[in-house]
């Protein structure tokens, strides 16, 4: 197993490399130039200011020349500096992910938790109008964007009832320590958390449902209930384990799409982390702060995919770690 | 809807009177909106919007400026300006200390001209016409000018000329300086702390010059990237004031309405907004004056300041707004008249070619006015194609005059000289570079009189250069002229005198207290 984890981080490496220099040309294709935005109203009509921020933060270099400064900072971990906020771009994402983390892997339990809940009950009772309403459930949290759900909840949780913070990650002004701080925390994040987690948590629910549906027509589970194991057992032990493998698969592919939507989700909530730091950097035409974004979040896809690749064998011992 | 809206700032502005005479209360916090998040606090060495509305507390010029934009002391308590009107002696004031105790002096107005002429554009514009400064003693700065020049004495705000503390940034990389992100200045709120992408903190600072200044003990400054959550922030209670520009401009009139709400349009005297469709002067169909004058009389511009900014703001009449000096009326008219507008596309011979129109990637207001204004060009005939772009692409395309129409607004900063003519002078045409003469107008009597007003002198003299100036422009209409922008404030009105100059809350909160 630790040859086969060594292998992954090798690969994924280099897969990390490809990524930067595809994303390093994919990002200056786009128009707008940094040193414009940066200059802003007064200075852009100032050439020489212009340049004069161009030559500050090396993008009057060749385009290959700024990619080997960029790898080559990326390998003692320095990934740049950041031409709109001013400061090392490690320094700004290292700020903002945990929130980021937080947000994403509550979000990623919920998800799983409630979508593998959802789908056995609606597995187990099929047919039934628990069956039918656990379906129409999940169809309409997966047809509605992430967006809108996110405004709806605003509007219920935080105007009408006034359970809830509509943004931030904590009371500013409150300075709570301890076990109080944890409450407030945990206040802002039930919005946004569900928010981000529904949607997968539907895709879960359909896809446990149809798996389990599918497993148990197969012959090992009528061997057995033919051994006469009562039904718990058998949906537990051999349904339920069987029918989970291509939802662990889906939810390594989602750890790309989960932060993909907490970029939606931090922006309606105004949650502190990466994704909106994203999002700005985008705008800005903030070359560098965008690729360490990208770069931090494909390393973080990355992993996931590793542990999927892990949790797979925990699910499966008959599943052998190969590269 | 526009009435009410127009209601809130009446009731405002007739709050405010009394609040005037009341005796202001110490204490107590306040939570703003900022938006978006300023990309740093070092005003000398980031210029934008958010930065300057944060650090205005932090940081202090020389003069503000009334709403009539006339100058008053801040950091400097007097100045004389010599016969030729060629010395400026500016006498500082004494007792005033950095946030971190050291003495403000003479020595700090010297090192900060400097590092703002490598730093910041528009101070570097500002400063050109200065030939030398000098300190004679440590409470006094003289500035000497290569020849009289008209706004000189318009200079000296804080965003536009903020005073930075030498002990902490001379012989040190400015760029990386530590003071950047935890900013030391004299104003009458200290850098607290700063949570990076939720809120700023500023306290109060005790040593303000200012005795029993500034009233609140601390400012909040909310970071909250979506419009619609920063409505809610408001209306749940969660802030207290929402600066211009904080939520679109459709919720105005609902948020105008909560309970203990007052709205003003006041507080952006000195950068008088000015939105105008830049016009490509240089080809198609827009190259023909007539067009661009079809252009003016197709654009329903009443109906854009009614229905789209709520009514509030002002219908342009040319390149001065009406609040900057030697603004005049007194020019060819373009009220809305489609028939009009038909006849001169006629008689310019347009016969459908393709008009591509950049409206402004800044929220939903700018969105439903580029399509308003499609509507009104349409109608008269005209084949217009709206290209979307985000705003650096938008910049690109203006500045490389990829273009046929496009939507901007820019600041006045108070004088033609100013924030005028930059638009419309021969001078200011280079490609690859935007908010200059980006049309391509060349006209070289309209070169001459700003050439010329810049340095003219008496004041009167200036009136007469620059009023014969908006009379040509506005007949050649170079862009067409929209709206003179006023983004209302919203607060709760327990907050008192939070505006009291032209730059409204872009210029700190020293005189501002609640009434709790």
């Amino acid at each position: 197993m630790l040859s086969f984890v060594a292998q992954r981080v090798a690969k994924g490496v280099i897969v990390l490399l490809a990524i930067v220099v595809l994303n390093f040309f994919l990002i200056r294709l786009a128009p707008g130039d940094p040193a414009v935005v940066m200059a802003g109203e007064a200075g852009a009509s100032d050439q020489i200011f212009v340049q004069q921020l161009r030559e500050k933060f090396g993008l009057d270099k060749p385009l290959p020349e700024q990619l080997f400064i960029y790898v080559k900072g990326i390998v003692t971990l320095d990934l740049g500096f950041s031409f709109r906020q001013q400061a090392p771009v490690a320094k700004l994402i290292g700020e903002r992910l945990p929130a980021t983390l937080l947000l994403t892997l509550t979000a990623f339990a919920i998800s799983l938790v409630l979508g593998i809940l959802f789908g056995t009950f609606a597995a187990r009772f099929a047919g039934t109008f628990l069956d039918t309403a656990i379906t129409v459930f999940a169809l309409i949290f997966y047809a509605m964007p992430i967006f809108w759900v996110a405004l709806m909840s605003i509007l219920l949780f935080s105007v009408t009832m006034d359970w809830l913070p509509s943004f931030g990650y904590e009371t500013v002004g409150a300075n709570l320590s301890g076990p109080a701080h944890v409450v407030d925390v945990a206040r802002h994040l039930i919005m946004p958390a569900m928010t981000l987690g529904l949607f997968f948590m539907a895709t879960y629910t359909r896809m446990t449902r149809a798996s389990m549906l599918e497993v148990k027509r197969l012959d090992f589970v009528k061997t057995a209930r033919a051994k006469g194991l009562s039904d718990a057992v058998i949906q537990r032990r051999h349904v339920l384990r069987n029918a989970l493998l291509p939802v662990v698969t889906l939810a390594g592919v989602h750890s790309g799409t989960l932060i993909g939507g907490a970029v939606i989700t931090e922006t309606v909530f105004a949650w502190p982390g990466i994704g909106r730091l994203m999002y700005d950097a985008l705008l800005q035409r903030d070359y560098n702060l965008l690729l360490g974004v990208f770069v931090i979040c494909s390393a973080i896809v990355l992993i996931f995919n590793l542990i999927t690749d892990l949790v797979y064998r925990l699910v499966d011992p008959r599943i052998e770690f190969s590269t | 809807m526009s009435k009410r809206v127009l209601l809130g700032v009446l009731l405002a502005c007739g709050l405010a009177a009394p609040a005037l005479a009341q005796e202001p209360k110490a204490g107590g916090a306040i939570n703003a909106v900022i938006q978006p998040e300023p990309p740093g606090l070092m005003l000398a060495m980031v210029q934008n919007g958010p930065v300057q509305m944060v650090s205005g507390n932090i940081f202090e010029g020389l003069l503000r400026y009334s709403p009539k934009l006339e100058p008053q002391p801040e950091l400097a308590e007097s100045w004389s300006v010599s016969e030729d009107a060629k010395t400026y002696t500016f006498k500082l004031r004494k007792g005033v200390t950095w946030h971190d105790g050291k003495p403000f002096t003479a020595a700090d107005v010297l090192f900060s001209l400097e590092m703002l002429k490598q730093t910041h554009a528009r101070a570097r514009n500002n400063l050109a016409q200065v030939d030398k400064v000098e300190a004679p003693d440590d409470y006094t700065v003289v500035f000497t000018l290569k020849q009289p020049f008209g706004p000189f004495l318009g200079i000296f705000e804080v965003g536009s000329m903020p005073m930075v503390p030498k002990h902490l940034y001379e012989s040190t990389d400015w760029k990386t300086n530590p003071y950047n992100n935890a900013p030391v200045g004299t104003g009458p709120f200290m850098f607290k702390e700063w949570q990076k992408g939720s809120f700023i903190r500023l306290v109060k600072n005790p040593n303000y010059y200012e005795k029993g200044k500034p009233y609140l003990d601390e400012i909040y400054w909310q970071i909250i990237p979506d419009a619609a959550a920063r409505s809610v922030a408001y209306e749940t209670g969660k802030v207290d004031v929402l600066p211009g520009g904080s939520v679109e401009n459709f919720d105005v009139p609902r948020l105008s309405k909560l309970k203990d709400t007052c709205v003003t349009g006041a507080g952006w005297e000195f950068f008088s907004p000015l939105a105008w469709l830049w016009l490509n002067n240089r080809q198609g169909p827009l190259a023909d004056k007539r067009v661009r004058q079809a252009v003016m009389f197709a654009i329903d511009r009443e109906f854009a300041k009614d229905v789209i900014w709520n009514g509030l703001g002002k219908v342009a009449t040319g390149p001065s707004a009406s609040t900057i000096k030697y603004y005049t009326d007194d020019v060819p008219k373009y009220p809305y008249d489609p028939a009009k507008a038909k006849a001169l596309l006629k008689e310019a011979g347009y016969k459908g070619e393709k008009i591509r129109l950049l409206p402004l990637a800044y929220g939903e207001t700018w969105q439903r006015w580029g399509e308003a204004v499609k509507q009104n060009l349409q109608d008269v005939g005209m084949n217009i194609e709206t290209i979307a772009t985000d705003v650096a692409g938008g910049n690109q395309k203006i500045g490389d005059w990829d273009y046929d129409i496009a939507f901007t607004y820019l600041y006045q900063y108070g004088d033609p000289a100013l924030g005028v003519g930059r638009n419309y002078v021969s001078s200011a045409i280079a490609k690859g570079q935007v908010f200059n003469n980006v049309e391509g107008y060349s006209n070289a009597e309209i070169d001459k009189l700003f050439a010329e007003g810049a340095v003219a002198t008496p004041d009167s003299k200036r009136k007469e250069i620059y009023e014969k100036a908006q009379k040509i422009l506005v007949e050649d209409v170079p862009v067409a002229w929209m709206l003179e922008l006023q983004f209302p404030t919203i607060m709760r009105c327990k907050v008192k005198n939070l505006i009291t100059t032209g730059i409204g809350v872009n210029d700190g909160f020293k005189d501002a207290w609640l009434d709790k």
